[in-house]
């Protein structure tokens, strides 16, 4: 009707569409592709650089202090043997596991067996060298910070935050649905895979406003130039040492987040989420992907 | 043959796979150890000081202090333990009756000060956390004579921008020196109320392992920065021809100058 009593306005444009007929949605705006690839890279290589730091002293404590003559809460150690191979060991609480070859103990570029508590292959350089893991640490944490806040900027701004990833009192009501989805490996079609599910929200949510600005914090809690000038953040981790521990956790449940996110984007179609992530345009799988691809 | 033909693809996929991991790790290494790109890791280290001498300029604030109950059973002795220098060994040996503290380089009085003199003024007690670089973190009472005192009497040409601690240790064993441990500060730290000549740690005479007869506390920076066994304390305007040039013995071996954090 108003199409009609408004001629001249131009006609709406068909939804693009996938050879296959599949609909195309442009998912991903240019900030937030820009700042995921960024994100990737500050991630990886601080994952890495954190690595070697800790190889300097593999052990974490709980509370202000801490050095080698002190109880710890977990530790990645070798333990040289008189007869035989040294063996890795990894101690977290009264937890104690048996890691040789990869954590505490692993083979060196030359073949040998060498006491470290990450492999050279996850440390950046793969040679020991607390210096330099620092210089990139820091390097890439101030980019991730940069990065970080211009992404979360972005999204208040463009309501990208409030629109897409605060989950609704319908996703919350059914969040048992979900959760029987992800059990199921089903992915969601038609309108449902126009927007994210539940727990992919609170997956990000928790990410963002929580894993991500405690790595920051925890790691600025490290510094003694810091403590000096907002004590009450050594208060809120616990110590300087507790913030160390949790800097640690808190890069675990990153590599955790990092895992489960990239089996999901490979189940849930690697290209198309590739696609939408480098282009920004996604392909939404039809209610009923048979008779949609059966057509001509 | 199927079941053979995908092991191979699989196979060919991981060695693929571990060839651009090593190539990837390869380069890292290569950019780690260029001195171009190790220049433009280092503007971070410019980042972290300017932000935190923006917010630290002033005195204050104060590192925390800790309460008796707090201090570390066991705080551990990093770095040398032991001089092995004759010259040390005598003083060491004679319970540094015979040494003295010398002041010297743009200042207006230079000053030799004996460890009995040191011990005889004005000092402060502080408990606070010594957090090393490597990571771990210890607590101990520190006393000692505030370094301001000591530069105040010696009055500071107007062209120093810092000041620079010569010590007895050589933790490499060089034997031309070159590996004396050394370390400088900027007047911001240097003055600071925080940092002083320490003499006694713990309630006690300070000991070999923790540096005595001196060692230096600047509370809001990392233990490398704490010169240990210092000799010879000189006001200067720049380090660029002191040692290789970076400011300190570890800031020479790849460290930061500014190690606040």
């Amino acid at each position: 009707m108003t199409a009609e009593a408004a001629p001249e306005t131009t006609p709406i444009k068909p939804a693009p569409r996938t050879k296959r007929g599949w609909e195309l949605i442009y998912r991903h705006s240019w900030p937030v592709r820009i700042t995921h690839w960024v994100n990737v890279l500050c991630v990886i290589l601080l994952l890495m650089s954190g690595m070697q730091i800790f190889n300097a002293h593999p052990t974490l404590y709980w509370g202000n202090a801490g050095n080698q003559n002190d109880p710890y809460m977990f530790a990645i150690y070798a333990e040289e043997r008189e007869v035989g191979p040294p063996i890795g060991w990894l101690e977290f609480g009264s937890l104690k596991l048996d890691t040789t070859g990869y954590l505490g103990v692993s083979i060196d570029r030359d073949g040998y067996p060498s006491g470290r508590a990450f492999p050279y292959w996850l440390t950046i350089p793969t040679y020991q060298s607390l210096a330099e893991g620092r210089r990139w640490h820091f390097f890439f944490a101030w980019l991730f910070l940069a990065n970080g806040l211009a992404y979360w900027i972005y999204g208040f701004w463009a309501r990208h935050f409030q629109r897409d990833l605060k989950p609704t009192g319908s996703d919350l009501r059914n969040i048992g649905r979900s959760i029987l989805d992800h059990v199921k490996f089903k992915h969601a079609r038609g309108d449902d895979a126009k927007r994210y599910n539940v727990l992919q929200k609170l997956a990000y949510i928790a990410m963002i406003f929580i894993v991500l600005p405690l790595m920051i914090l925890t790691g600025l809690t490290m510094s003694p130039g810091v403590n000096a000038f907002v004590p009450w953040m050594l208060d809120l981790f616990g110590g300087r040492q507790s913030a160390r521990a949790l800097h640690f956790f808190a890069a675990a449940a990153i590599l955790i987040f990092i895992f489960v996110h990239i089996v999901e984007v490979i189940l849930s179609g690697f290209f198309n989420e590739m696609r939408s992530i480098v282009t920004g345009w996604f392909a939404v799988r039809p209610e009923d992907a048979k008779a949609k691809e059966s057509e001509p | 043959m199927i079941g053979d033909l995908s092991r191979m693809i699989i196979t060919r996929r991981t060695a693929l796979t571990g060839v651009m991991g090593s190539l990837l790790l390869a380069g890292c290494d290569r950019l780690s150890a260029s001195p171009t790109f190790a220049k433009l890791l280092e503007t971070a280290e410019r980042l972290n000081k300017t932000g935190q001498r923006v917010v630290l300029s002033s005195n204050r604030p104060l590192a925390r202090v800790y309460s008796k109950s707090d201090i570390s059973l066991n705080f551990k002795a990093n770095g040398t333990v032991r001089p092995v220098s004759p010259d040390y060994r005598k003083h060491q040996e004679e319970s540094f009756a015979n040494w003295k503290l010398e002041i010297g380089g743009l200042v207006k009085n230079p000053l030799s000060l004996s460890l009995e003199e040191i011990r005889a003024m004005p000092s402060r007690t502080q408990i606070t956390r010594h957090d090393c670089v490597e990571g771990w973190s210890a607590i101990g009472e520190w006393t000692g004579v505030p370094l301001s005192t000591l530069l105040e009497r010696a009055e500071l040409m107007p062209n120093v921008r810092y000041i620079l601690f010569r010590c007895a240790d050589d933790l490499t064993n060089s034997r031309d020196g070159s590996g004396l441990y050394y370390e400088t500060i900027d007047l911001v730290d240097a003055f600071h109320p925080q940092t002083i000549l320490a003499h006694q740690m713990n309630g006690e005479t300070l000991s070999v392992p923790h540096g005595a007869p001196i060692r230096v506390r600047i509370e809001r920076q990392l233990g490398y920065k704490m010169a240990k066994y210092i000799m010879r304390i000189e006001a200067v305007e720049e380090f660029s021809k002191i040692g290789l040039g970076r400011g300190g013995f570890w800031e020479d071996r790849g460290y930061e100058w500014y190690a606040g954090i």
